[in-house]
């Protein structure tokens, strides 16, 4: 099935086969492999992206369903400069295999979006759903909280 | 695979009607798992995600495609409480009411829920809508009472909702983890009160002796709360798993569902 | 010693914390992965696996598959032209089964096919059929009936030696997996000539390299092994996965073929750690001076070897701790089941070790009735002692009184207040209140071998060359993400006074070998050899430009540049290659003494656990290290290593383990293998001691393994303090907690 759909920005298609994700299609099909695979069961958010407005694990999504939908991956924040959750993660020492990286950049920066000034604790559950196994969170916590308050 | 776009929910049920075999979409966080894991291959999909007449909610009704997302800042106070315990913000902002319904997994988070308030399912289908207790459409583990050609339109709440409800999940995890045993509390000025549990059985259990025995205690002291939990521990029916044991489970279910009616009787 | 170095210093030498070059490609989403390879016309390949942890094959029909459209390749051990074995220190495993499966998952047959979907269609028509056999599956019953890969028997000091009070415990450590984020994917390119180009996530590709060739029966050179993107390591990419086959694949079908496991293949597609059984039992005197040290380890190797032999050696010579004690009997047996095989993973052995000799001194302070830190202080060991198990005498930095002192001096957390649920055991699951809490505090100190042991010859290449663009530094060394290649270029521009400088990662055809991504080694090693070479062309550039200085600008003789840049390339680059050893270590003798280790490195933990003792659900609330690093090359890196490290030992404490039963993983999944969240992970306060190594470069200790060596035991002693339990078995599950006695 033909799957025309919006991609930071940009009108995209694709040719799906069955039932595949919409991670698969961003993956294989428009060759954005920003987003990860690492769980395929929402339980690890290496593939956030947003949605319509939504942060949502994009292996939980089937391709087919985001027809006409607005879709923001990793590639898409940021432009000629970084965005700033991609600045912070560096700066703090956030990053290590980067596994995870693209899908906590996304995931953070809709919640900066989302809410004015979330406190340390608000910032761990919102991204609860986001798993890092090199870091142990504390540099990915410190990069966010830099950009609280910050308009 | 053939894909079914409908853009109301007339269309949806025709569609249904027409492809009884057809496989519902809507948030996707438990079939998606399948699909990935390749436990199905679906050949006809009809997709639930954009009906609006599924994103209904008021006091008494809560549609289907109501994300847990949107109930976490509900009116139900457990239901929100619930929706708040249920995967990541990601799951939630894409899981249903609906979804957690169909699915039927022991370890439904929004089933104690439904089974405390004696909440109603309202299916729909071409030929009209019916209403199904929540006793009679959980059937066993993933089993419900969902005919060919019907879709889980909306739960149905009582006008009688109780005063102070409480939920709580144990999980070995802080976040995102599926429930060794979940309990919810219902109790009304009257002293009437309900108790639902979760995991600990193929399909939600009520506690009806604790019930019964708690409902007739205006002021409950702590004997009364112990031989509470000792009877909530009794009527569950838990199995061991890699999740958790049956010992455990029982233990659990009785401190929880002490705790939460201790939890409303400080109120 | 702090190595002395002249030049003038560059922007972005050691010391500082540089940012790593990786880390815009990591944050933008353009860094590639090894499962972001691709290319025109690749096939993928799909494994089939074999159901049961014991069977032999009674038929194995391919036909069906072969006929398949889009098919490409279907192969089985027949088809293996070298020899079908492979293994990391051993070659004992099949590439393919031929007739006897001996563990859950083992690999069968291979397809190679247009798509992933048809791949895996063709998989499922393969006609096989198994017969079953009962698995050996108990670590015990395995010793008793000797199968076993390797025991280790250590004696050291006077035999009889006894003290007035004695503690003895039994202890488990359950199955942790490294759950690297990436799973194993690579992608194998056939050159045309019989030869292939493997991209892949590994930790090491000259022993991929070897173990290929031999599968192949190919020359060396046919098979170049390139390290793409990895995402995490741990350990799990030590051993071969699917390296061999892919170049199978790519070999039968002349296409370049990608593999990619998913998260349930990877669970049986990797070693991993040990699961341990261990008893021991220590005595002192009455002023609590330790004067005898019995154990016994029993580690489950699973159905292969792996690294089984090294790891029941590490766990037995580091079986006392940090600690003085002259009279030790230690016994090692790592055991061959049916159960998964386990191998590498961060910590290797001293992880298990330290779980009991942790135990064993609360105990024994607490039977003394001494503070828990000044019975460690008492005993612990101090540069210039011997190793309590092995005798070596301790010549690297061993700051273990300073690090205890450290870590007790650290600010503990404020008590509890609010109601807020996420400061609360059960979290977000409501399940606790304030009033259900109780507060214990662990601690824990743990040593680490660094680098390779017992008389291997540990080596790594490097090579070092200044160019009119700047310098390259290339290397085999796999970054996997702990921030190696930003080491190396530090150590590069401190050493040659040169600020630009880029880090190639060479492949197995172009440089030799930097070893692997592990045992904490690579700063020491690979960062080792770059100095190494990087001072060897400072003197070639010193020499032909005929000064006494150099930086980016060219040769300087006292204060005046006297050779440019430009000039001092005229007649090409400069460059020195270099194999760097670090000094050599024995093998034990009879008794398992000897001068076994090269390097260790220390660290302790504080735990803070809340506990609702009830409900048996915990929460770690904070916890404070104190490690000996040596010297910190880039300290941002290693504060990430620290308390990334630390976080894994929390896991293997409260959350993580493959559970198997009669052979089959349980919980192959993310939903069931539990791995700390955000909400899970506490601050982590991080001190570090900076006393100088024996070898490495600056004085640089590698930092990767201590952090997770102690935590999950400072954890779980944290559980036993606010909850009396003994809590003998890690992870603590909340049934442990809430139904003391009832059956694991």
């Amino acid at each position: 099935m033909r799957v025309q759909l919006t991609v930071n920005g940009e009108s995209r298609s694709f040719d799906t086969k069955g039932s595949e994700s919409l991670l698969f299609a961003l993956r294989e099909y428009l060759r954005l492999t920003g987003s990860k695979g690492a769980c395929e069961q929402g339980e690890c958010g290496s593939c956030s992206v947003v949605l319509d407005g939504n942060l949502v694990c994009s292996c939980l999504v089937m391709a087919v369903d985001a027809a006409g939908s607005e879709v923001l991956t990793v590639e898409g924040l940021g432009g000629s400069e970084l965005h700033p959750v991609q600045k912070a993660l560096i700066e703090t020492g956030a990053v290590q295999c980067g596994f995870c990286t693209p899908g906590f950049v996304v995931a953070a920066a809709e919640l900066l979006k989302e809410t004015l000034s979330p406190s340390p604790e608000d910032i761990r559950e919102e991204l609860a759903g986001n798993i890092c196994r090199c870091t142990g969170y504390g540099a990915i916590l410190r990069g966010i909280e830099t950009l609280v308050g910050e308009a | 695979m053939e894909v079914i776009h409908p853009t109301d929910l007339d269309e949806a049920l025709a569609a249904l009607a027409a492809h009884p075999e057809a496989v519902l979409l809507a948030g996707g966080t438990d079939l998606m798992v399948e699909v990935n894991f390749d436990q199905i291959r679906p050949e006809k999909v009809i997709l639930l995600r954009r009906l609006a007449e599924l994103q209904d909610v008021s006091r008494q009704r809560i549609g289907a495609g109501v994300t847990f997302r949107r109930l976490e800042s509900g009116d139900h106070q457990a239901l929100a409480q619930l929706a708040r315990t249920i995967g990541s913000p990601q799951i939630r902002a894409a899981g249903t009411l609906g979804g957690n319904i169909g699915t039927a997994s022991p370890a439904g988070d929004a089933l104690p829920f439904l089974a405390g308030l004696d909440a109603e399912i309202e299916l729909s289908s071409k030929d009209g809508t019916r209403r199904v207790r929540w006793d009679r459409f959980f059937l066993g583990v993933k089993q419900t009472a969902l005919r060919p050609g019907e879709l889980i339109t909306a739960v149905i709440l009582p006008t009688d909702l109780p005063d102070c409800q409480e939920f709580a999940k144990i999980g070995q995890r802080s976040a995102m983890v599926i429930s060794i045993a979940s309990a919810c509390v219902f109790r009304w000025r009257d002293g009437r009160t309900r108790v639902a549990m979760g995991s600990v059985g193929p399909t939600p259990i009520r506690a009806r002796q604790a019930e019964e025995m708690m409902s007739a205690e205006s002021n409950p002291g702590p004997a009364a709360l112990q031989e509470f939990a000792r009877l909530v521990s009794e009527e569950v029916r838990p199995i061991s798993d890699h999740r958790g044991t049956a010992d455990y489970r029982r233990h659990a279910s009785g401190v929880l569902a002490r705790r939460l009616l201790e939890r409303c009787l400080a109120k | 010693m702090i190595s002395q170095v002249d030049t003038r210093p560059a922007r972005g030498g050691v010391g500082e914390s540089t940012y790593r070059p990786d880390g815009i490609p990591k944050v933008d989403g353009t860094y590639t992965y090894s499962s972001d390879l691709y290319m025109d016309k690749m096939l993928f390949g799909v494994t089939l696996r074999c159901p049961h942890p014991k069977a032999t094959i009674i038929k194995l029909d391919i036909g069906p598959a072969v006929a398949m459209t889009g098919v490409h390749a279907v192969l089985t051990a027949a088809d293996i032209p070298g020899e079908n074995l492979f293994g990391l220190e051993t070659p004992d495993q099949p590439i393919l089964v031929g007739d006897q499966v001996e563990y859950e998952g083992q690999a069968v047959a291979l397809v190679a096919a247009d798509d992933p979907e048809i791949a895996r269609r063709a998989v499922e028509a393969i006609e096989v059929e198994y017969q079953v056999q009962t698995p050996l599956t108990d670590p015990e019953a395995a010793e008793e009936t000797d199968s076993v890969f390797h025991r280790v028997r250590c004696r050291r000091g006077p035999q009889d030696a006894r003290g007035a009070v004695v503690v003895e415990g039994y202890y488990e450590v359950g199955m942790q997996d490294q759950a690297p984020l990436g799973t194993e994917s690579g992608l194998a390119v056939p050159d045309g000539e019989g030869g292939v180009d493997l991209h892949i996530a590994t930790q090491w590709t000259h022993t991929d390299r070897d173990q290929i060739v031999a599968g192949l029966g190919v020359a060396d050179e046919a098979v170049r092994v390139h390290h793409a993107g990895v995402g995490g390591a741990f350990g799990a990419r030590e051993d071969v996965s699917l390296q061999i086959h892919l170049c199978l694949l790519a070999l039968y079908t002349d296409r370049p073929v990608k593999m990619e496991y998913s998260r349930a293949e990877s669970f049986v597609g990797h070693v991993h750690r040990h699961p341990a059984l261990i008893w021991m039992r220590h005595e002192a005197d009455p002023d609590g001076t330790l004067r005898r040290i019995e154990a016994k380890i029993i580690l489950d190797g699973g159905a292969y070897r792996s690294t089984s032999d090294s790891v029941i050696g590490n766990a037995v010579y580091h079986a006392a701790g940090p600690y003085r004690c002259d009279s030790v009997a230690v016994d090692g047996i790592a055991v061959r089941t049916n159960n998964p095989p386990c191998g590498a993973m961060r910590g290797f052995g001293a992880v298990q070790a330290c779980f009991g000799h942790e135990a064993q001194m609360d105990k024994l302070a607490d039977a003394l009735g001494m503070d828990r830190i000044d019975f460690r202080i008492k005993n612990a060991v101090r540069q210039g002692d011997p190793l309590a198990t092995s005798g070596q005498i301790i010549e690297t930095s061993a700051p273990v009184v300073d690090l205890l002192e450290r870590v007790r001096a650290m600010p503990l957390p404020t008590d509890l207040t609010g109601e807020d649920p996420r400061h609360l055991p059960g979290g977000t699951g409501l399940t606790t209140s304030l009033a259900e809490v109780s507060r214990g505090v662990g601690y824990a100190i743990g040593i680490k071998n660094l680098c390779f042991s017992a008389g291997f010859d540990d080596y790594a290449e490097a090579r070092v060359v200044i160019t009119p663009f700047g310098v390259e530094v290339h290397t085999a060394a796999v970054e996997v993400g702990q921030g190696l290649g930003e080491v190396c270029a530090q150590i590069a521009r401190t050493a040659l006074g040169i600020e630009d400088v880029v880090v190639f990662y060479d492949d197995t055809s172009q440089i030799g070998s930097a070893g692997s991504t592990s045992a904490s080694r690579q700063t020491q090693m690979t960062g080792g050899a770059v100095l190494e070479a990087a001072r060897m062309v400072r003197e070639l550039a010193l020499h032909r430009g005929g000064g006494d200085e150099l930086d980016s600008e060219g040769v300087w003789r006292k204060g005046r540049l006297v050779t440019t840049m430009e000039d001092l390339l005229a007649h090409g680059n400069l460059e020195y290659h270099t194999r760097f050893h670090h000094p050599p270590t024995d093998q034990p003798d009879e008794n398992g003494l000897g001068n076994l280790h090269v390097d260790w490195g220390f660290a302790v933990h504080r735990a803070v656990v809340d506990v609702d003792a009830e409900l048996g659900l915990f929460r770690v609330v904070q916890v404070d290290t104190v490690q000996d690093v040596g010297y910190m090359i880039n300290p941002r890196s290693v504060v990430g290593q620290i308390e990334g490290g630390t976080v894994q030992g929390i896991g293997l404490a409260t959350l993580e383990e493959i559970v198997v039963k009669n052979g089959i993983i349980q919980n192959p999944t993310f939903t069931d293998y539990l791995l700390p969240t955000f909400l899970d992970a506490p601050p982590i306060n991080v001190e570090v001691v900076e006393e100088p190594s024996a070898f490495g470069p600056f004085g640089a200790k590698g930092v990767g393994e201590p952090p997770t060596v102690s935590s999950t035991a400072a954890v779980v002693s944290a559980i036993r303090d606010a909850t009396g339990l003994e809590l003998n078995r890690t992870p603590v599950r909340p049934e442990h907690v809430a139904l003391p006695g009832s059956p694991i």
